[in-house]
């Protein structure tokens, strides 16, 4: 391992403008002759509009333009679009209502949008929006998932008259009943998995920009996908013609998924840029952000398991509500399904799954992916329901999980996935070890002398990353492909350039990407820059999302730099006077074999430039090389989660005691990162199961929509983390990467929940799990002690 | 209109802004200094830290009028000749940052909690005093650790 190869914990090179202040972020961004857009959003969740009267906004100080949906109807400017068809057991196409960018005649949700006002300064544009009048025909709104199919629910889409996107399924149903007529044991529970509100700390911004001269726009956005964005505005709103449509998603300040979608904000900024000719800014405030931003999570299920008479698990069947919200973000449908039952198997022999789910519109904001994006609502299912089978069947946690662990690969599951390697048993093996799980017992009886009350979960999770195949996903209904593409341009002086179709909003990637092309040029990371991020730049990429940067994305890089490895040979073999064959390349010098004659990289990179050495007609001068790289399956990580706790039952306050992760993310870049990838992981899925919850009133507004309202995990929330790594490489990309980004958040919840139930000595207790809903729970408990 | 002025980063500015201009709006529009953020509007995640007369405040919900005459020092502030402030060679070592938003601010809150606190400091009461600072991607263990590595280089580099 070199000291800056592949393996080695490099500090990260993005870091030297972050901690000064000079990162650049949308926000940071000004055009000259810029103005400043700020929207009009419902106060409603479910109403028509009778009228909208803008003309005392026009006439107020600063402002330049009011925009409607009937300036964007006029314009031909299309809606919003989800891109990932899903079909009902009927085979009839999901029912995807239509989503302008601004209201045409009806609002959905507390947040939706109706009108923009574009200003000389924004405090000119937001005390304009006030000066805006609507008149709304209040309409009975849809807030509660589990009644909002009942017949004579109000109708929030006509294409969807009993508010169902799609009645989907998965699985042999048939199997599954002939498993659960042969089980000795079957376990039942409901589980909610509860809503989320993103919340990455840089709030959603865009800047439209329109060159006239040139009759191009360009875009600045906080995205985690800007050529995603571009083909979205461009071939289906219709904003631009690709080739006349530039994006640039700068410094992003984190995304977490809700960064992947195209949103509203961004489509009026550039489309109203050249409505008035200057350009158009929008930076959205912390409460637009839980109002607008895409929710995640938010199922219902209803879950069964069958055992045999020793516990080895016969089969499942889950029954899924999904909230999908008011309408179908951009990838919101393919969520709960193609990226959820496919999980349900976990690490798990399970023969025979039946999966059914139900796509659901309300009257909230929608919902898309967040991190993890099904797999963690699929893994707090299954981990759920082996530990309650484990205690119900009186056997030890950890016992259960191995005994019915898959053990050898490839392993087919009953729900698409074929699992191509993994040791399961190692994970947890390793975790038990340190998380002296054979002391817990002690721990507890000592915690119980302090009225305390101590308990243990596990979480033995699965996910599928480097996302994906394209054919595979393209069989399955996804609008688009998912693979991943890079140049590499190596300089004369053999400095190099690696454009990259990913995204780094966090992920370090302008150094584990460095760190590849050390490894495999054999010079400094210092010596690569990587260039993301603008779609004039970098030719296409999918972007970063589903833990895929580094197996698809550096896959990608992989396979270009594989090829400019073997042009620099020809190239080598032409300087050295000596035949192709003959040329080695080792440690950043290539060297005719057996001989003391090399040239190092960088020469070889100057001898491909001037080219002197060889006739054109032989070999083309430069070196610069390009890759696509489409991914032959998904990758799976998994590992073994800890969580150890201590609730005090007078105040219900849970304290995590301890936290152990061992996880198997294949062969690894940069452990310092890939840690500090799961540490976050880690914070945002004990979040979902102590403190994070958004919550809806009847009427449908939002009233955790402030910092104040939504518990964000702070630093006392939390312990600190023992990460332990346990490998096996992906035996499908060439690096042998699995993805390590949305580990901690799939992981956490079951794991937390789980600790939380054993403390107590039963299963009912929701997320969050607030104080005062563990502490009502642990009166219960003491209560049960109590009358035994 | 009214005026103020202000010494920033050692330089004296003066400004004719709107009564209700905020000190974050003032460094980040008129003096065009991005690195101190605003990441919510209700005063409780600290990416808008600065110091104003050697104490962290949050620059979201102070009016920039009510500053004048101050001393105020913000990130870009912080290193000299080149020199990165202990502080942020400590998060760059340990770290303690992924997406670089919620940064600036915990460095700015860390050397106010480093200031009022002492220079060793346990993980219990970095934790504490870092509740008016929020980070969605660390999970604050490396942040912690920074946090703490950063307070005894302080002490050396006295």
């Amino acid at each position: 391992m070199s000291a800056t190869g592949i393996g080695a914990p490099v500090r990260r090179k993005e870091d030297f403008r972050f901690i000064t202040g000079k990162g650049q972020y949308t926000d940071d961004i000004n055009r000259p002759g810029q103005t400043h857009a700020a929207f009009l959003r419902s106060p409603h969740a479910h109403a028509t509009i009778k009228k909208l009267d803008i003309s005392e906004a026009q006439k107020a100080d600063g402002v330049i333009a009011v925009l409607t949906g009937e300036d964007l109807a006029k314009d031909n400017v299309g809606g919003l679009i989800c891109g990932w068809m899903i079909h009902s057991k009927d085979g009839s196409p999901m029912k995807a209502g239509s989503h302008p960018a601004l209201a045409q005649g009806k609002v959905r949700y507390v947040g939706d949008h109706i009108a923009v006002v574009i200003a000389e300064t924004l405090a000119q544009a937001r005390d304009a929006v006030e000066k805006i009048h609507v008149d709304y025909e209040l309409l009975k709104p849809v807030i509660d998932m589990a009644h909002a199919t009942d017949s004579g629910s109000p109708v929030i889409h006509d294409v969807a008259p009993h508010n169902q996107v799609y009645d989907w399924h998965l699985g042999d149903k048939g199997a599954t009943e002939a498993a659960f007529a042969n089980a000795k044991h079957v376990t039942k529970l409901d589980i909610v998995n509860n809503r989320l509100i993103p919340n990455a700390m840089e709030p959603r911004a865009a800047i439209g920009d329109y060159d006239s001269g040139q009759d191009a726009f360009t875009l600045y956005t906080t995205s985690q996908n800007p050529h995603v964005a571009r083909l979205v505005l461009s071939a289906f709103i219709g904003i631009a013609p690709e080739h006349k449509l530039r994006v640039i998603a700068p410094d992003v300040g984190g995304g977490f998924g809700s960064k992947i979608f195209i949103y509203a904000e961004e489509t009026v900024c550039v489309w109203a840029a050249k409505k008035v000719g200057r350009p158009v800014k929008w930076t959205g405030d912390r409460t637009e952000a839980f109002l607008a931003d895409a929710h995640g999570r938010d199922h219902i299920t209803h879950a069964e398991m069958a055992m045999d008479d020793k516990g080895h698990i016969l089969g499942l069947r889950v029954k899924t509500k999904a909230n999908l919200g008011a309408y179908l973000s951009t990838f919101s449908s393919c969520v709960p399904t193609y990226l959820y039952a496919p999980l349900l198997s976990g690490q798990y022999n399970i023969p025979a799954i039946y999966v059914e789910v139900e796509g659901i519109y309300t009257n909230t904001a929608p919902v898309d992916a967040y991190r993890g994006a099904g797999r963690p609502e699929a893994t707090f299912v299954i981990e759920r329901m082996v530990e309650v089978a484990a205690r119900e069947m009186g056997q030890d946690p950890a016992a259960f999980r191995r005994k019915n662990f898959i053990k050898s690969f490839p392993h087919q599951t009953p729900v698409i996935m074929a699992y191509d390697t993994g040791n399961y048993g190692a994970s947890m093996d390793l975790a038990l070890e340190m998380a002296d799980y054979k002391n817990f017992g002690k721990r507890k009886r000592d915690s119980a002398k302090k009225g305390m009350l101590r308990g243990i979960g596990f979480s033995a999770y699965i996910e599928a990353c480097g996302i994906a195949p394209s054919a595979a996903v393209g069989s399955l209904g996804a609008g688009v492909g998912l693979w991943e593409s890079a140049e590499v341009r190596v300089n004369p002086v053999g400095t190099v350039e690696v454009l990259t179709g990913s995204h780094s909003h966090g992920q370090g990637h302008e150094t584990t990407f460095a760190q590849l092309v050390s490894d495999r040029l054999g010079i400094g990371i210092d010596q690569v820059a990587i260039v993301h991020g603008d779609t004039d730049k970098v030719q296409f990429g999918m972007g970063t999302y589903g833990s895929r940067s580094g197996a698809v994305g550096m896959s990608a890089i992989s396979k270009a730099l594989d090829k400019v490895v073997a042009k620099a040979k020809k190239v080598a073999a032409y300087a050295l006077e000596a035949s192709e064959g003959d040329i080695e390349f080792k440690d950043g010098r290539f060297s005719v074999a057996g001989t003391d004659r090399s040239l190092a990289f960088g020469e070889v990179a100057l001898q491909a430039y001037i080219a002197h050495k060889f006739s054109g007609q032989d070999l083309e001068p430069g070196l610069k090389e390009g890759a696509f790289y489409d991914p032959t399956n998904f990758t799976f990580p998994s590992g073994v989660h800890i969580c150890e706790l201590e609730i005090d039952p007078d105040t219900g306050v849970t304290r995590i005691d301890r936290w152990t992760a061992v996880d198997d993310f294949g062969n690894i870049i940069n452990p310092m990162i890939v840690e500090g990838q799961v540490h976050g992981g880690i914070a945002q899925g004990v979040g979902q199961a102590l403190l994070e919850g958004a919550h809806y009133d009847a009427n449908g507004q939002l009233v955790t929509a402030s910092y104040m309202d939504y518990c964000m995990p702070r630093a006392d929330d939390l312990p600190n983390f023992d990460i332990g790594i346990t490998t096996t490489p992906c035996t499908t990309n060439p690096l042998g990467i699995k993805g390590c980004g949305e580990a901690g958040a799939i992981a956490a919840p079951p794991a937390v929940i789980n600790a939380i139930t054993d403390a107590l000595g039963h299963e009912q207790i929701a997320m969050p799990a607030s104080p005062q809903a563990v502490w009502r729970a642990a009166q219960k408990s003491l209560h049960k002690l109590a009358a035994e | 209109m009214i005026s103020v002025s202000m010494t920033v980063n050692g330089k004296a500015v003066s400004a004719k802004i709107d009564p209700r201009t905020l000190l974050v709006q003032f460094l980040r529009e008129n003096l065009l200094l991005t690195g101190t953020h605003v990441g919510c509007d209700t005063s409780q995640c600290g990416a808008c830290v600065v110091h104003v007369d050697g104490k962290a405040i949050k620059s979201c919900t102070t009016l920039a009028a009510t500053c004048d005459g101050a001393s105020v020092v913000t990130i870009e502030g912080l290193a000299h000749d080149g020199v990165l402030h202990p502080m942020q060679e400590a998060f760059r070592e340990n770290h303690g940052l992924q997406c670089g938003f919620c940064t600036p601010g915990m460095i700015m809150s860390a050397i106010d909690i480093v200031n009022r606190k002492g220079h060793d400091l346990d993980e219990h009461t970095i934790r504490e005093e870092l509740e008016g600072n929020i980070c969605r991607c660390t999970g604050y263990h490396n942040i912690v650790k920074s946090v703490a590595a950063g307070a005894h280089a302080m002490a050396g580099s006295k």
